[in-house]
């Protein structure tokens, strides 16, 4: 059975619209009112309260904790600072993404590995033979993500943290009231916001702090629909949606490399880890396929639907389909997640390209469904992310 | 002291020194480490009692391979082999008994004792066991082929292998093909009645494995305890003049006189591994070798998990080597006798004492002994191997007395509650002697000693994982092209420059030296 999350007390009268959805195996709101636009602008100008316990939490601690990440993450684990967290993927041998998640560095032996999908028995085969522990806090650690402009001065209202200093990708151990929290500044938005990570048994008494402390800065309970915008808007990456975890892939062809995902950043080909000497090979040859941002061209999208006397549709909820991407009469790659980018006032959408029509301000065509029939619309290959705030590092 | 070796070798058991000495004939720098005192893993004579000297590891050998005996010049190593006389001798508690001899029509004329239709089936069926075990010998003499290699040469390996079969003709190839994957209980059903043969044969497919006859691939374990052997002669032993030991001792005097350095007492405590290679290794102590290759002759539990720090080593690998089944279920009871055992069925001194004496009345009586080890106990009446190598070779032993080995099985190194402590090892030789007295009940007031090794003895004394005499179970998913496990079963490993030439490589357990002959041979290709 589903179930709720540790907040569901809370949330469950909150949500006017009733549309819960499956996370894993928690009920979440895909939006609290009957649509979800305020709740999108809560992200963006004021702040936006979402339940974001859903996701797997790991805590792993011990003299080999750094030895271990290392094998497992591509990122250099032995660099991330006390208290610093880091995003990355991890991959099988073969360097295909398996999930996605946050490290955050607890101490000097112990952090906490967030990903989007059951990961237990991966890590656990990692650790085989190293000295760590490895918890599965999935249940017992509530989390939510506090994010838009105003979501630090909540926050210092209802903590003893000192969040002027708390730099992007960092944490701080604090009190909000009387309850012990971790606070990151991390999210899923692509704004400046917080996540707050507390013993899944104080997070009704988080919640009501949080929404009374946040009350006259417009915090908003808000759900994945808004979430789902604000991502695509930040170019970040939803497994299952853009990627298919290597796991679960039933052919080879499903898998992505970290490379293919825009994730090469995040890979330290020089030190050693599970998949290195493929993705060493890959980086060598190039890679055969690049994750980049479309900007559909608005007059041609007005062209497209004008055939049919009608006005452009705009997908006010961001999709999460396959749509084909042409350059000419060659489908040169795949859409995963597209949206109308209302603080951008633009279409855009996530798309694997392959690598010589990736370039940015190459000129391709997406395919749009109007009227039941399949039309191509122009559109122009960006940099992730559309939309980066300054307030988002600073 | 600490020039540089091309190679060092972890552990002096038979197919290390084996290794050893062939790597060093073709003309490496060569470092054998050994963690004991004496060289021979379980090829070992130790005087147990003042006086009583025992092959407290193995006690006979099926088969050495024959290249190595005149390769390696053992004969002038003081090598000697003694191929035992019957081969086996089985009582039963109904005052029968049964011997199989070398000469075939030795054991016609035995077996027509107890059946006239038996008797007609042997040469029948020792004609079939020679053409798989023919087919077995091509496999073992050569590295496996690798079944899912798209080399050209691994196919072709693949296609010899096909021919060799081929080779037998369509119907014997059926026929070979058909019992491969077979229970002993079905093989021996379709060729034998009496029970006492059928579980003396059956005995053979179950040695060593935590199975009982009736579970499948039992026929092959029987088939693989007879290559090499002439037709005709079923549960083949020898013994090597002086203890099992002397074959150590061959072993380590033909690798010393090709230039190997031995060093006892030296404990491996890891494979130093550098760049993505092995480097060398370090001991207990600290002390750290440097060498070119490393070889072990350790189980690939205990090397790619004791020895190697598994970040070396890939997820899936890992995983691998942890699911090898291991399941030691034998154990050993050594006896020093002051006088011969006399067997209710056939008393008095004789040739019969002379071969292996194998309880084993019937392949009822060993899936029973099984039952017990399925649920994690000992069994209540356990399948017995024994021999008392005093009366072929009296210098074991003080004038008049003797000496008597015996495998047991089954001892689960798993037991159902608690652990191999002081008490269930008593029990364990309490069992042993009480079953023993049923078929010679002199026997228990001939005892002087008695040394039980259970099989977390065997672990803690050979360094076996889990008490496992094969360094791994010889199961049909762990053979050939599966062992140690699938994707590495050349005798590389994933490091590169270390290597496997133990029991737990192909072709498998038992003092045969396949292993590391085979091994040198590939590690040989490597280097140069």
């Amino acid at each position: 059975m589903l179930r709720g999350t540790p907040f569901h007390e809370r949330t469950a009268p909150l949500c006017q619209a009733q549309n819960w959805r499956r996370w894993a195996g928690y009920l979440a709101a895909s939006s609290y009112e009957l649509t979800h636009d305020r709740e999108y602008y809560a992200i963006r100008s004021a702040a936006a309260l979402i339940d974001v316990s859903p996701l797997y939490k790991y805590v792993i601690r011990g003299s080999d904790a750094v030895r271990f990440l290392n094998r497992v993450l591509t990122r250099d684990v032995a660099g991330c600072d006390m208290h610093q967290v880091m995003y990355g993927p991890w991959c099988n041998e073969a360097g295909k993404v398996i999930d996605d998640g946050t490290l955050q560095r607890l101490g000097e032996e112990s952090f906490r590995l967030t990903s989007a999908e059951p990961n237990l028995r991966w890590l656990c085969d990692n650790a085989f033979g190293l000295r760590v522990t490895i918890e599965d806090d999935s249940d017992t650690t509530a989390a939510l993500a506090l994010q838009g402009p105003t979501s630090r001065e909540i926050l210092n209202n209802v903590s003893d943290a000192d969040l002027d200093s708390l730099k992007y990708f960092r944490l701080a151990f604090a009190r909000a009231g009387n309850i012990p929290v971790t606070i990151t500044r991390t999210g899923y938005t692509g704004d400046l916001g917080y996540e707050i990570w507390a013993d899944a048994q104080q997070a009704i008494r988080l919640w009501d702090i949080l929404m009374d402390g946040g009350r006259s800065y417009g915090i908003t309970p808000s759900g994945i629909y808004a979430l789902d915008v604000a991502r695509v808007e930040a170019g970040l990456l939803l497994i299952g949606v853009d990627y298919i975890p290597a796991n679960r892939a039933l052919i080879e062809a499903r898998k992505s490399s970290p490379f293919e995902l825009g994730l090469g950043w995040a890979v330290r080909l020089e030190k050693g880890f599970v998949g290195q000497e493929a993705l060493l090979e890959e980086w060598q040859r190039g890679p055969a396929w690049q994750f980049k941002g479309l900007e559909l061209d608005w007059n041609s999208l007005e062209k497209v639907y004008a055939e049919f006397g009608l006005p452009p549709e705009l997908p006010m909820i961001a999709w999460r389909t396959s749509v084909p991407v042409y350059a000419g009469a060659a489908q040169v790659g795949y859409a995963t997640s597209g949206c109308w980018s209302p603080t951008l006032k633009k279409y855009i959408a996530l798309a694997h390209l392959r690598s010589a029509h990736a370039e940015r301000g190459t000129s391709v065509e997406m395919e749009v469904t109007v009227e039941h029939r399949r039309k191509k619309a122009a559109a122009r290959v960006v940099d992730l992310p559309f939309f980066d705030p300054e307030r988002k590092r600073s | 002291m600490n020039d540089t070796y091309d190679a060092i070798v972890i552990g002096a058991g038979h197919n290390g020194l084996i290794t050893a000495a062939y790597v060093a004939k073709a003309g490496l720098r060569v470092l054998v480490l050994e963690r004991r005192e004496l060289v021979g893993g379980t090829a070992v004579t130790e005087e147990v009692f003042p006086g009583f000297k025992f092959d407290t590891g193995a006690h006979r050998i099926s088969r050495l391979y024959p290249p190595l005996v005149t390769d390696l010049k053992l004969a002038d190593h003081g090598l000697e082999l003694l191929p035992l006389d019957p081969t086996v001798f089985a009582p039963t508690l109904d005052g029968g008994h049964l011997s199989l001899w070398r000469n075939p029509e030795n054991t016609i004329d035995a077996i027509r004792q107890l059946s006239d239709k038996d008797a007609a089936s042997w040469n029948g069926f020792a004609a079939l066991v020679a053409k798989a075990t023919g087919l077995l010998e091509t496999l073992y003499e050569s590295s496996p082929p690798e079944a899912l290699s798209k080399k050209r040469k691994d196919r072709w390996a693949m296609l010899r292998m096909a021919g060799r079969l081929r080779r037998l003709g369509k119907r014997d190839m059926v026929e070979v093909l058909r019992i491969l994957p077979m229970t002993a209980v079905e093989l021996l059903d379709e060729w034998f009645e009496t029970d006492v043969l059928k579980g003396t044969l059956g005995a053979a497919g179950i040695t060593g494995i935590f199975q009982g006859p009736m579970a499948a691939g039992t026929a092959y374990l029987f088939l693989h305890q007879h290559v090499g052997t002439k037709q005709g002669i079923l549960r083949p032993a020898l013994r090597v003049r002086g203890g099992t030991g002397r074959l150590a001792q061959a072993l380590a005097g033909a690798a010393r006189s090709l230039g190997v350095t031995i060093r006892t007492g030296a404990w491996v405590e890891r494979i130093i591994v550098e760049d993505g290679r092995a480097a060398g290794v370090a001991l207990v102590g600290g002390e750290e070798i440097v060498a070119r290759q490393v070889i072990s002759n350790a189980d690939p539990k205990r090397t790619f998990l004791d020895l190697v720090d598994p970040v070396n080593l890939g997820t899936e690998f890992l995983r691998r080597v942890r699911n090898i089944k291991f399941n030691g279920v034998c154990a050993r009871v050594n006896l020093a006798l002051g006088e011969l055992p006399d067997f209710s069925s056939l008393p008095g001194d004789g040739p019969h004492l002379r071969g292996l004496i194998s309880i084993s009345p019937s392949l009822r009586y060993l899936e029973r002994a099984f039952d017990d080890a399925k649920y994690g106990e000992l069994s209540r009446e356990p399948f017995l191997e024994a021999v008392i190598p005093s009366l072929t070779d009296p210098s074991l032993a003080p004038q008049g007395k003797h000496v008597m080995s015996i495998l047991v099985q089954y001892a689960p190194y798993h037991l159902k509650d608690g652990v191999w402590d002081e008490s269930r090892c008593d029990a364990l030789g309490d069992r042993v002697v009480e079953t023993l007295a049923k078929y010679a009940p002199n026997i228990e007031s001939a005892i002087l000693h008695r040394q039980v090794l259970t099989p977390l003895d065997l672990e803690l004394v050979f360094g076996l994982t889990e008490g496992n005499i094969y360094h791994g179970e010889m199961t049909l998913d762990q053979l050939i092209f599966m062992r140690p496990v699938p994707g590495w079963a050349r005798y590389n490993a994933p490091i590169k420059d270390l290597y496997l030439c133990g029991a737990g490589t192909h072709p498998g357990g038992g003092v045969t030296g396949a292993p590391g002959y085979n091994a040198a041979r590939e590690i040989l290709k490597r280097v140069k």
